[in-house]
């Protein structure tokens, strides 16, 4: 698999690719990479060091924990406290302050909190601790949202009566939609998120390029990919002629994962929801089915996810809609670092304000 | 900073420094523990010697490639190695947990006896105490050791300059990857090992090549990136790094992708970090390589005179960007 990853990252591609990109770029043009794993990827690789300056990469909502609202985090600061409850968790979110705590101080302080890797691992935690409530805090877009399903799904077929999950997953075209109608904000492409289509498909995103007709691409997470993914876009701009474009080709069809899809809509239903920075998004939420109501903690511990506001002067929402970039918020690196951090963008790994300071990209 | 410590304190990243000059070192400020090196050098009746603690707290307490034992040994064998010394005497506390497997017991100080051999070093005095289960997670072990310095030798992290190489002495990730592996919870099937090893033949092969070797480190908890960075900040020089050049194995990279994770900040307990002049690199790179604990060695990088106190890396596509210190632990991600 990693010999199959090299191809991508080949520095001889990358190359020549940076320098096709230099020869046709004439415009000031601002991109949006949707996926956290796109920003991770940008920086890791220096590629913001080796592109020409008129093309300016900014991130979006793509970061699962960074768009995880205020009340969400508080709902699970709230379960992991409850004293026959075993939290798990994926690692990203164990940082992220809650109103009153987060995670990793419940954990010090004696909750039971638990990194785990997959729900599938939440389960045998259940499995191994009949006399405690396993809760598993589901967090992410269509790319998790999946395999969720299908731990809920085998449960049911299991018999498990102690382990349940609080639903906080979103879908990602609803965002865009946002994006692109926010006041202010000038992107002129989308780098559209690869994990994420491969669930969804490329036709997923038609009904919003039609719309829009702003240039889109499907793009892979390794250098070559997203250096690949901006030649499109600038070449689109150049010509004039924006389109729908899958560069994934290697994963990402027409109609994407039909067994994943199916394991979505078998157990969650879709409805509004809050995003951290956006507010609530029509029909960009997925939250349990009334049938799997034992696997849904919010249900089960009656644990209520409240519209709590952010914290004030947090710019995570400026940021995750490109209208600001980290350094432009009175919080990062004053009151909000790595080590304190205020708002999720400076928690997760895959976060913009932990990417910037990571990289002292400022 | 917080009102209690989390496990962000114990990461070996930002946060434990913060808590190491924040909050222990006022206690006990004095010269040669300022330095913050692996271990404190000072002259005693005319020999040089160093003195070095560590505690052991792994967990899984056996994984593939060793055992809390043997790290035990060896961490506190490489942290001497690492002033330049010669490792002489140890001492061994353990903590155990009641209930305790007592076949466990000795497995692991089978592991002892035998690493202790390999490395050539006694276990001279110890300590044994039992808690209450619940009191300690099944088995911790405390180390600490000395060693002599030859005369000629002098090196400490504030000793690297401007134009001298960095050499690592082979794949890094390697441990900390196959702990991760071990732990409840995450099923990676890989046949990765832990690189558990004394370095000390490793440090005289090294001492035998050049005596110009100005910097040594073991990249334990906090990985290479860590100690560059502690090295960069200690001598107040640059140092760029090479990604092309880094030794990762492909199983560890692979791993590292589907965690998330940067194996330039995960752990070592077999490896060394070498600062030494640019005219010994070759002849040092060399003799790394006729060892087998360093036959995957490589130059990585090397000492500039700007960005003081920053560690840079050129990446494979041409671009630059910054190796920071690690703030807290590194947590896996969600997709």
């Amino acid at each position: 698999m990693v010999k199959y990853l090299e191809e991508f990252r080949d520095p001889a591609v990358a190359k020549s690719l940076i320098k096709n990109i230099k020869d046709i770029s004439t415009k000031d043009v601002r991109f949006m990479e949707v996926c956290g794993t796109h920003t991770m990827s940008i920086f890791r690789s220096g590629m913001r060091s080796v592109l020409p300056q008129n093309i300016g990469l900014i991130s979006g909502p793509g970061c699962p924990v960074c768009v995880t609202s205020q009340g969400e985090i508080d709902a699970y600061v709230e379960t992991a406290r409850l004293s026959n409850v075993i939290a798990t968790t994926f690692g990203d979110l164990i940082r992220v302050p809650g109103a009153s705590s987060s995670l990793q101080n419940v954990r010090s302080e004696g909750g039971d909190v638990r990194i785990v890797y997959s729900a599938f691992d939440s389960l045998e935690i259940a499995k191994n601790n009949p006399d405690k409530e396993v809760v598993f805090f589901g967090v992410g877009f269509e790319t998790t949202a999946p395999t969720i399903a299908a731990t809920i799904l085998f449960a049911k077929e299991k018999g498990l009566k102690n382990f349940s999950v609080i639903s906080s997953h979103k879908i990602v075209p609803p965002a865009l939609e946002t994006i692109v109608a926010t006041p202010g904000l000038k992107v002129d492409g989308f780098l559209l998120p690869g994990h994420v289509s491969l669930v969804i498909g490329e036709n997923a995103y038609k009904p919003f390029f039609e719309e829009y007709n702003i240039p889109c691409v499907i793009s892979g997470f390794e250098p070559v990919d997203i250096l690949k993914g901006v030649h499109l876009l600038v070449d689109m701009i150049e010509k004039g002629k924006p389109e729908l474009v899958n560069a994934y080709g290697r994963a990402v069809t027409p109609g994407g994962n039909p067994k994943a899809r199916e394991a979505i809509d078998q157990v969650f239903r879709i409805e509004d929801t809050v995003w951290r920075g956006l507010g609530t998004l029509k029909m960009s939420g997925l939250k349990i089915r009334d049938e799997f109501s034992n696997f849904d903690a919010e249900k089960k511990l009656g644990i209520k996810v409240l519209d709590t506001p952010e914290p004030k002067g947090c710019g995570c929402g400026e940021i995750l809609t490109g209208l600001k970039i980290p350094p432009e918020c009175a919080l990062y690196k004053k009151a909000c670092t790595p080590s304190k951090p205020i708002g999720p963008c400076m928690v997760s790994s895959e976060g913009t304000c932990a990417a910037y300071y990571k990289y002292h990209e400022d | 900073m917080e009102d209690k410590i989390t496990l962000d304190h114990g990461s070996g990243g930002k946060m434990s420094h913060e808590l190491m000059e924040n909050v222990v070192l006022p206690y006990f400020a004095n010269p040669m523990l300022d330095k913050l090196d692996d271990g404190a050098i000072f002259s005693l009746q005319g020999m040089r010697i160093a003195f070095t603690t560590d505690s052991y707290t792994v967990d899984p307490i056996f994984f593939p490639g060793g055992d809390i034992g043997a790290l035990a040994v060896n961490g506190t064998v490489n942290d001497i190695c690492m002033c330049g010394a010669s490792p002489l005497m140890m001492s061994a506390a353990l903590i155990i947990e009641e209930g305790f497997p007592m076949d466990d017991l000795k497995r692991i100080l089978e592991s002892m006896k035998e690493s202790a051999i390999v490395a050539g070093v006694k276990i001279v005095t110890g300590d044994t105490k039992v808690v209450p289960h619940g009191a300690a997670d099944k088995i911790f072990i405390n180390t600490s050791g000395i060693g002599t310095i030859p005369h000629h030798i002098d090196v400490s992290g504030s000793n690297a300059k401007p134009g001298d190489k960095v050499i690592v002495s082979g794949t890094i990730a390697d441990h900390g990857i196959t702990i991760l592996a071990g732990r409840e919870g995450i099923s990676l099937k890989s046949d990765i090992k832990s690189d558990t090893a004394a370095l000390n033949y490793l440090v005289k092969r090294l001492f035998s090549r050049s005596r110009d070797v100005h910097t040594l480190r073991d990249p334990t908890r906090g990985g290479v990136g860590t100690s560059l960075n502690e090295i960069a900040q200690k001598s107040n020089v640059g140092i760029r790094i090479y990604e092309d050049k880094l030794p990762v194995k492909d199983e560890v990279k692979g791993a590292c992708e589907i965690l998330g994770l940067d194996p330039m900040y995960i752990a070592n307990e077999g490896k060394l970090i070498a600062v030494v002049a640019a005219k010994d690199a070759e002849k040092v790179l060399n003799g790394l390589r006729e060892d087998k604990l360093g036959v995957d060695a490589e130059i990585i990088g090397e000492v500039v005179e700007d960005n003081q106190g920053k560690v840079f890396m050129e990446t494979a596509i041409g671009g630059t960007r910054i190796v920071d210190m690690l703030h807290g632990e590194q947590l896996p991600r969600i997709c």
